[in-house]
This record gives structure tokens, C-alpha cells and sequence, in this order.
């Protein structure tokens, strides 16, 4: 894991993180903050971590160059990082091992989560039961019924899932339910958060365990391409799996870092998820960050066709890149994602999760007025499996 | 002297123990506060706490969630809070008024701006739940020097150290969370609050209010054996929704009375 200078010690990037949090929480955060300092400097952890992501999730995952979609384009060549062919089908499970070494390691014995789209509640399902740990998956009524076979596999492994009734019933609602259920069972518990949100460390933790998809970009695109790409591209909800893209290509200024929200109907409609590209610093979930909120400060409920961005915040760290220009955050809608879901379909034979189709719809968007030598590696960061009923049924089919 | 000291300074000089009840501003309706303010302090409330609702109240349990989305329902938003406390301050120039709230629509307002317009409006102290001190250095000053106290929570997980940085900034009163976990859950344990108290007391002569778990006369009287002052919240709330509009007051005035009385009885005792 590489190490570098931000966060401050407190969790800050520049203005943005931190730790907002009610006082019941401090003592927990310490805890964690201080077991993780100790253990990303643990050989024995870190060699534990590694051997995990290769026997048990299957990484090195490969980069591949979608040969005949960027033709059809007819202008930079496309690379796709695949996530989508981890174990449990996305980049989640990076993140939910790392964490869940750690929780053993501090001698917690149940494991809380929240979930949107259900990916990350499967990947902290997964490893509960991996390691024998009774997990509670939180998530929003909304999103239960919409995401049913995700519920249903989560049960399969053997965890609970809570349907949250509060707020708008996503999301954001459903995290806040399990910072209630860790503030209440602090002793024994350990929440594994599935983004780069959330208080001082998981932005840092998230990141820095996601980063093994930056890091293996760096050796196998010159091995692949002849050298490192032009842009790395990722779809944004929390940020996850475009932190842990972009964290390895930071410092090399050469690569241009694009970050995709999702537009939902169109930024002008006010029904998306873009806070990067439409929203204003606040104080949610424990960081500061760029959300979408109401005149009085309230949270806004988010759009987008992809429950896995349907966040309105997101994490601290973007928040920086995006205010120090080292990245570049747009906006596509669900049409636009949803075309570019097709293409990759028909091109190339792969259906990616919604969320990633976002980063791949911008890809599309740009890689015709590049040239053909401009390469563009895009981060596939989930297969799409899960999005059968809601491809489906906006088309007007019952599946 | 700020309103909060001066009201502690006279109830320590009676030997009595504060009660704080808490409302969220706006709940059941925009109309119900500033009444429901009066009647609370008629019934014998020293300070008066009220929610400023907030979309995602981490920190709250299911009661004042529900308050809190009604409050939103009626479009409350932090200005009309502060527009509640002037109000209530038209006919009350005495009791102390805290808000209880999170940071993001301070923050959405402006933390100067919401400063100042705390000052006009008559509010005597601030509690922002998810600003613990090293977060809110520069709100912490500019409150004080408006001459608005920032109140800060501690909990029983909450080590010397943290006890300490608190003390440091903290103004008002202590407020002391009895148990843990979120607003209006479980039942508050005694024994445990009063092993806790005097590690406080050693880092702060400010006066310690105890919340989060009183529910009745009883644990009132017994939590006022060791702390200076009560602030009973979810219970409060439970009230007004059992009662509606029209009752919310004299419903809440029937909860707080004994509990008045209750704190009242016990034998004067003296402060640390």
C-alpha cells in the first residue's frame, strides 16, 4: 500500500473530511484509527490482505483493451480495468477483506455494513461468513425492493438484512442506521463502511484498500499498452472504486484523472446524483464534503438509474481533487449510460453494472474526438447481473 | 454573566437541580413551539433545549427522527427556528434557551451569519452534535464572543483525554450522555452515571447536565443525586405525538410536573 502525506493525522484533505461525529462515536473511531495505523505497517497484515485478494476474490484482475467498441467509436483506444471478474462481482470485496482482517484482528465478533444497491452488503456478507462472523446488512426500504436478489443472497451467506424506513429510505439513511446500531453496540461491533466516506479513518482505510486496482493498472498497462494511459476514468457514487483507480496516479501528472457522477435525468432537472458537479461543502456522515442539499441545509433525495450512486454526498478525498484540479468530475445521464451499457454488450461481449456503464458512457463521449494513439483506461468496476430487472423494466419487460 | 451561568448560579445557591426538557422547533406544527415553550417553563423547566431538525439525525434515536421529519414536513429550516426563540423571548427574558442540532445547516447558513442571528434572536447556548471540539475551534470562539455558549457532550466511552479537550472549550454546561447509543433508548443506569460524574467534575467546575435514558419521576430524582441538571428529550417528544396539536401542551405540562416536584424533594446537597 503506498503511503502519502494526506490525510493530516485528524483526516483532513485539506478543508474537506475529518471527523464530524457525535461524541458516543470518538472513543470507537480512535480505536480504529489507531488498530489501522498499527496494522497498514503490519507485513504479516498486509501479506494476509494479499493473499486473500489472490486466492479468495482472484486478483490480479485483468486489464483488457475493448478492441473492436473503440473502433466503432473510431477514436482512442479503450482499456477496461475488470473489476467485474473479482469474486462477488465487483471491486467491493477489495475493501470488505481489508476490513474484515482488521475487525478479527481487533477481536470484534459481529460485523454491521450498509448498502445500496446491495454490492457492498453482499461483499460484507461474504467475508462474515468467510471468517465466521455473524453479520446485519442495513438497507433502505426503497432500495430492498428494488434490489430483491441481491436481499436474497446476502441471506444466503448468512447475514441479516434491515430494512430502514427512515428519511428517503436509501442510501444515506440506511448508513445512518448503522452508525446507530454501532454507536449502541460499540464493544463488540465493527462497521464496515463501503466507501471512501464516512468519519476519519475510512476515507484513508477505503482508499488505501481499493488502491490495489490503481496499482496493478500501473504494471499491466505497459505491459498491455506500451504505458501508463492518458486518462483514467471512473464512475463516482461514494468514490470507491475511483479512489482506489486514481490513488496510484495522483502524483503523475501526465494522467488525466476523470471522475463520472451520475446525471440521472439531467442536472438540470435536479433529479441525480452529481454533488461534485451540483453540489455545495457540508457536513454529512461524519465528513466534510460536497453534497446536494436544500437552501436550509437539508440533504437532498438523489436520482439515478444506478442505485450503487445514488449518494448525495461524496468522498472527502474527491472533494480535494476536484477543488486542487488534479481531477475532473462530469455528469452523465441514465440514457447515456444506459447506450453505453448496450455497446459494451454487443462490442464486447460484457454486461458491466450500471454504475460502471457511467464511466464507460464518458469514455464513449470523449474517445471520438481523441486520437486513435490517446489511450483511456476505464474502470469496470462491476458486472451487471444485478441490473437484469432494471435494464428490463425500463424497456417495458417482466423478467 | 451569561443567562445559562446565572441560571446555575441560583439554583446551586437554592440547592435545587435544573430540568431541561427538550421539543424539536416545529413539531407537531410551526404554531406548536413558542407555546409548548411557555408551558414547559411553567411547569417548571429551569433551561429550555430545543431541536433545529436536520434530514439526517445520526445521533437520534426513532422518537426524535419522527419529530425531526415532522418538523421538515412543515418546512422548518434553521431561520425559523431562530425566529421561534425571539418570540419566545418577547415575553421570557429569563430562561435560557439552548439549540440542539447538527452542523450542516449552521454550516448551509453561514456559522458567522448563524452566530449573530443566535445573538439577536435570544439563544443562550448551542449544542451541534457531530462538531466534537477539534472540529469547531473557530465556532466555538465566535459563539463565545457573542456571548453564546457552546455546549458539548460526553460519554461514558469518552477517555481523560477527550474529558479534558472538552472542558477546554466547552461554556454553559457539561451534557452528559448516559448510556450508549442514540436518543430515547434503554433505560439510564445510575450506578454507571455516578461512577462517571466525578472524572468529569475533575476536569470541569461547569455544571453537568445528565440526558439520554430519563424517562420518569424516578430516574429524574435519582440521576439528580449526583448531576445538576436533567434533560429529558424523547419522552417529551412521545407526548406531543400521543397528543396532538391541540393537547401537546397540557399533556406535556402533566409529564414534566412530577418530575418537578420529584427533583425538588430530594435533600439539598452540595455541588462539587
Amino acid at each position: 500500500m503506498q503511503m502519502d502525506d494526506l490525510p493530516d493525522p485528524r483526516g483532513h484533505f485539506g478543508p474537506f473530511g475529518g471527523v464530524f461525529v457525535a461524541e458516543t462515536l470518538s472513543h470507537a473511531l480512535a480505536e480504529l484509527r489507531d488498530a489501522y495505523e498499527r496494522f497498514r505497517r503490519d507485513p504479516e497484515f498486509l501479506a494476509e490482505f494479499r493473499h486473500e485478494l489472490k486466492h479468495y476474490v482472484g486478483r490480479p484482475s485483468p486489464v483488457y483493451h475493448a478492441r473492436r467498441w473503440s473502433q466503432a467509436l473510431g477514436g482512442a483506444q479503450i482499456y477496461l480495468k475488470r473489476e467485474d471478474l473479482n469474486h462477488t462481482g465487483a471491486h467491493k470485496i477489495n475493501n470488505t477483506i481489508g476490513q474484515a482482517l482488521l475487525a478479527r484482528r481487533m477481536d470484534k465478533k459481529r460485523i454491521i455494513a450498509e448498502t445500496g444497491a446491495g454490492m457492498h452488503g453482499v461483499a460484507a456478507a461474504t467475508v462474515a461468513a468467510r471468517l465466521g462472523l455473524p453479520c446485519l446488512v442495513y438497507m433502505g426500504s426503497e432500495d430492498v425492493k428494488r434490489q430483491a436478489a441481491n436481499v436474497y443472497r446476502m441471506k444466503l451467506l448468512g447475514a441479516e438484512v434491515a430494512p430502514v424506513a427512515s428519511g428517503s429510505k436509501t442510501l444515506k439513511d440506511a448508513l445512518n442506521e448503522a452508525m446507530r446500531d454501532w454507536v449502541t453496540n460499540i464493544e463488540d461491533t465493527f462497521y464496515i463502511i463501503g466507501t471512501v466516506a464516512g468519519p476519519h479513518p475510512y476515507p484513508m482505510m477505503v482508499r488505501d484498500f481499493q488502491s490495489v486496482i490503481g496499482e496493478e493498472c500501473r504494471v499491466q498497462m505497459p505491459e498491455l499498452a506500451g504505458r501508463q494511459p492518458d486518462a483514467v476514468i471512473a464512475c463516482v457514487g461514494g468514490g470507491s472504486n475511483a479512489m482506489g483507480i486514481f490513488y496510484p496516479y495522483v502524483k503523475d501528472e501526465n494522467v488525466r484523472l476523470i471522475g463520472v457522477e451520475a446525471a440521472g435525468e439531467g442536472l438540470a432537472t435536479g433529479r441525480h446524483a452529481a454533488s461534485l458537479c451540483a453540489g455545495r461543502p457540508g457536513v454529512l456522515h461524519g465528513n466534510r464534503t460536497y453534497l446536494l442539499q436544500d437552501e436550509n441545509g437539508q440533504i437532498l433525495e438523489t436520482h439515478s438509474i444506478s442505485a450503487g450512486l445514488d449518494y448525495p454526498g461524496v468522498g472527502p478525498e474527491h472533494a480535494w481533487l476536484k477543488d486542487q484540479h488534479r481531477a475532473e468530475y462530469v455528469a452523465v445521464t441514465d440514457d447515456e449510460a444506459l447506450a453505453a451499457f448496450d455497446s459494451l454488450c454487443r462490442y464486447e461481449g460484457i454486461i458491466p453494472a450500471l454504475e460502471s456503464a457511467h464511466a464507460a458512457a464518458h469514455a464513449a463521449k470523449i474517445a471520438p474526438s481523441l486520437t486513435r494513439e490517446t489511450i483511456l483506461l476505464v474502470n469496470l468496476s462491476g458486472r451487471g447481473d444485478k441490473d437484469m430487472h432494471t435494464v428490463a423494466e425500463r424497456r417495458g419487460l417482466r423478467l | 454573566m451569561s443567562r445559562i451561568a446565572g441560571r446555575f448560579a441560583a439554583l446551586q445557591a437554592d440547592g435545587r437541580r435544573a430540568l431541561i426538557p427538550y421539543v424539536t422547533a416545529g413539531d407537531p406544527q410551526r404554531a406548536s413551539t413558542v407555546p409548548l415553550l411557555h408551558g414547559m417553563v411553567e411547569a417548571g423547566a429551569d433551561l429550555l433545549e430545543i431541536g433545529v431538525p436536520f434530514s439526517d439525525p445520526m445521533a437520534d434515536g426513532p422518537v426524535v427522527q419522527r419529530s425531526s421529519e415532522r418538523a421538515l414536513k412543515n418546512g422548518i429550516g434553521l431561520a425559523d427556528v431562530l425566529g421561534m426563540v425571539e418570540d419566545f423571548r418577547a415575553k421570557d427574558g429569563g430562561t435560557p434557551v439552548v439549540l440542539m442540532g447538527y452542523a450542516n445547516p449552521i454550516e448551509s447558513m453561514g456559522v458567522e451569519k448563524f452566530v449573530a442571528a443566535a445573538k439577536v434572536a435570544g439563544v443562550d447556548g448551542v449544542i451541534v452534535v457531530d462538531y466534537p471540539p477539534e472540529e469547531c475551534a473557530e465556532f466555538a470562539r465566535m459563539a463565545k464572543a457573542a456571548g453564546i455558549d457552546p455546549v458539548f457532550l460526553l460519554a461514558p466511552t469518552s477517555t481523560e483525554e477527550r474529558i479534558r479537550s472538552v472542558a477546554k472549550v466547552a461554556s454553559g454546561f457539561l451534557y452528559y450522555v448516559s448510556l450508549r447509543g442514540i436518543t430515547g433508548a434503554g433505560n439510564i443506569d445510575i450506578a454507571d452515571v455516578a461512577a462517571h460524574l466525578p472524572r468529569i467534575r475533575a476536569a470541569s467546575r461547569l455544571p453537568i447536565g445528565v440526558g439520554f435514558g430519563i424517562r420518569d419521576a424516578a430516574s429524574a430524582r435519582r440521576v439528580a443525586e449526583v448531576a445538576d441538571a436533567v434533560v429529558i428529550g424523547s419522552r417529551v417528544i412521545q407526548e406531543i405525538e400521543a397528543a396532538g396539536a391541540e393537547q401537546a401542551v397540557s399533556r406535556v405540562q402533566a409529564l414534566l410536573a412530577p418530575i418537578r416536584a420529584a427533583l425538588d424533594e430530594r435533600p439539598a446537597k452540595v455541588l462539587a
